[in-house]
């Protein structure tokens, strides 16, 4: 039997767990403990959760980690002290940051990541003992052939540099530029957010032929260009308007050389 | 951003500036102090949220590297939540590619799914399904387990972590007023389950 009351306290479900939690302003949790002193289904309620708060809350709930866990996160924070001595990676929040870190912010360029998935496969290995430490080539290597995996290629799949520019708004907080180099040889097949180094990064994505030339892009002071060769593949390093470029493809180094000089004019 | 930080992250495409090891170090020195105690709490939503000891593990410590990374640009606020938001994307990249490797064919991997994978890989098909001889907390993380995952996360961010709706949905990343809704929900269902266990009626 339902009666005008019981739908009334059902509208107020939603306050009644906001009072349990603490939750609502004075105004409002005055007015839920009013109506608590004359609606004894309610004050049930209230009694049953904070019960079943208790219950749950009660220390031996939760699950404690291993000293086996705790040895090893303290070794593979030890081997990334180490690494960040050698170098690192200008961070996310290498630009002029707010002061309080933004959880939200954070949680948004991460969740705007579709490739994270390998990234923990990539993550996992270089926790592993023993494991060689990933340099930053390696972290480029390892992603240029994740996007070679079907589907990973490109977030925003279209030779429309006009397309692809707008697709990163709201994604990075920096502009890439997108340019189309058909004209010479290089058609552009889409981009996507990747994450590189401990921070996001925009990937641009170019066909030579039957090779993929994957650009990674992220803001960092300017610094020597460079290229380099790592098991059969050709990396190219340059740095422009207060961007870092890093190419990366299987295509040859004097192709990746035709494609830096296209991209950079 | 401090001088710290800013040597520390300095760009790795110009190798010039290098780090200097006092820098990394204070940094590592800072993350163990105030990170690193955070471990348990952790540990304990990961296998909530995966409900298997061993991958918790593998998630956690993949977590930990992650935020070492990222704490050069942590810029205060609730440690917690921050390492809860990261263990949770550590978690779903797990999930991926726990699906990949078995082939299982995924178009989507909205927040809403329980995924069939998560629910075969249930602690509550260990040998002891019966909630009888259990000890309460044991009863409590069996009715948990059995929760679809995005009410069993809420309950273990309310209840357990006692956390504040915004910072739940901050980690969650849903509207708070989905929280509230689900909270609502999980706490529902949790009582239906709890009050037909057998192991609640000898309390
Ligand atoms: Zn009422």
């Amino acid at each position: 039997m339902k009666t005008l009351s019981d739908a009334a306290c059902t509208e107020r479900s939603l306050m009644l767990h906001g009072f349990i939690d603490g939750e609502l302003d004075a105004a409002h949790s005055l007015e839920f403990e009013q109506h608590l002193a004359a609606c004894p289904q309610c004050a049930a309620e209230v009694a049953k959760y904070r019960a079943m708060k208790r219950v749950i809350g009660k220390s031996d709930v939760r699950w404690r980690a291993t000293d086996a866990l705790r040895a090893q996160v303290l070794a593979a924070v030890e081997r990334e002290a180490s690494a960040g001595r050698a170098a690192y990676p200008a961070p996310w929040q290498a630009q002029p940051a707010p002061r309080r870190f933004d959880l939200y912010a954070f949680i948004r360029q991460w969740s705007f990541v579709p490739t994270l998935a390998a990234l923990a496969a990539m993550l996992f290995l270089v926790v592993l003992p023993g494991q060689h430490q990933g340099t930053l080539e390696d972290e480029l290597l390892a992603s240029h052939i994740r996007s070679l995996q079907v589907d990973h290629l490109t977030d925003v799949a279209t030779s429309d540099q006009h397309t692809v520019k707008p697709w990163f708004n709201g994604k990075i907080d920096f502009a890439p530029p997108v340019v189309d180099l058909a004209s010479s040889g290089f058609p552009l097949v889409g981009g996507r957010v990747d994450y590189v180094g401990g921070r996001v990064v925009a990937a641009l994505v170019y066909r030579r032929h039957g090779h993929i030339i994957n650009v990674f892009i992220w803001p960092a002071p300017p610094g020597d260009a460079t290229t380099a060769m790592r098991d059969g593949y050709n990396l190219a390093n340059w740095s422009n308007d207060g961007l870092a470029f890093w190419a990366v493809t299987d295509a040859s180094a004097d192709d990746l050389a035709k494609f830096r000089a296209a991209f950079d004019k | 951003m401090s001088k710290v930080e800013s040597r520390l992250f300095a760009s790795s495409t110009s190798r010039q500036e290098t780090i200097t090891g006092p820098a990394v170090d204070e940094l590592a020195q800072r993350f163990r102090q105030s990170v690193l105690p955070e471990l348990d709490a952790a540990y304990s939503f990961a296998r909530f949220l995966c409900k298997d000891g061993d991958a918790a593990h593998d998630i956690v410590q993949d977590a930990f590297v992650k935020a070492f990374r990222a704490y050069g640009g942590f810029k205060g606020g609730d440690v917690r939540a921050w390492v809860f938001a990261i263990v949770r994307n550590c978690y779903r990249d797990w999930m991926m590619a726990k699906r990949r490797v078995t082939r299982f064919e995924v178009t989507s991997i909205h927040e809403d799914d329980e995924s069939p994978l998560d629910a075969i890989a249930s602690e509550a098909d260990t040998p002891e399904t019966s909630l009888l001889r259990k000890t309460e907390a044991e009863a409590v993380r069996t009715v948990l387990m059995a929760l679809p995952r995005p009410l069993r996360e809420i309950l273990v961010l309310r209840e357990i972590e006692d956390l504040s709706y915004r910072d739940i949905a901050e980690i969650t990343t849903l509207p708070i007023g989905t929280v509230m809704s689900r909270l609502a929900r999980a706490r529902r269902e949790f009582a239906k389950s709890w009050s037909s266990d057998p192991a609640e009626a000898r309390a």
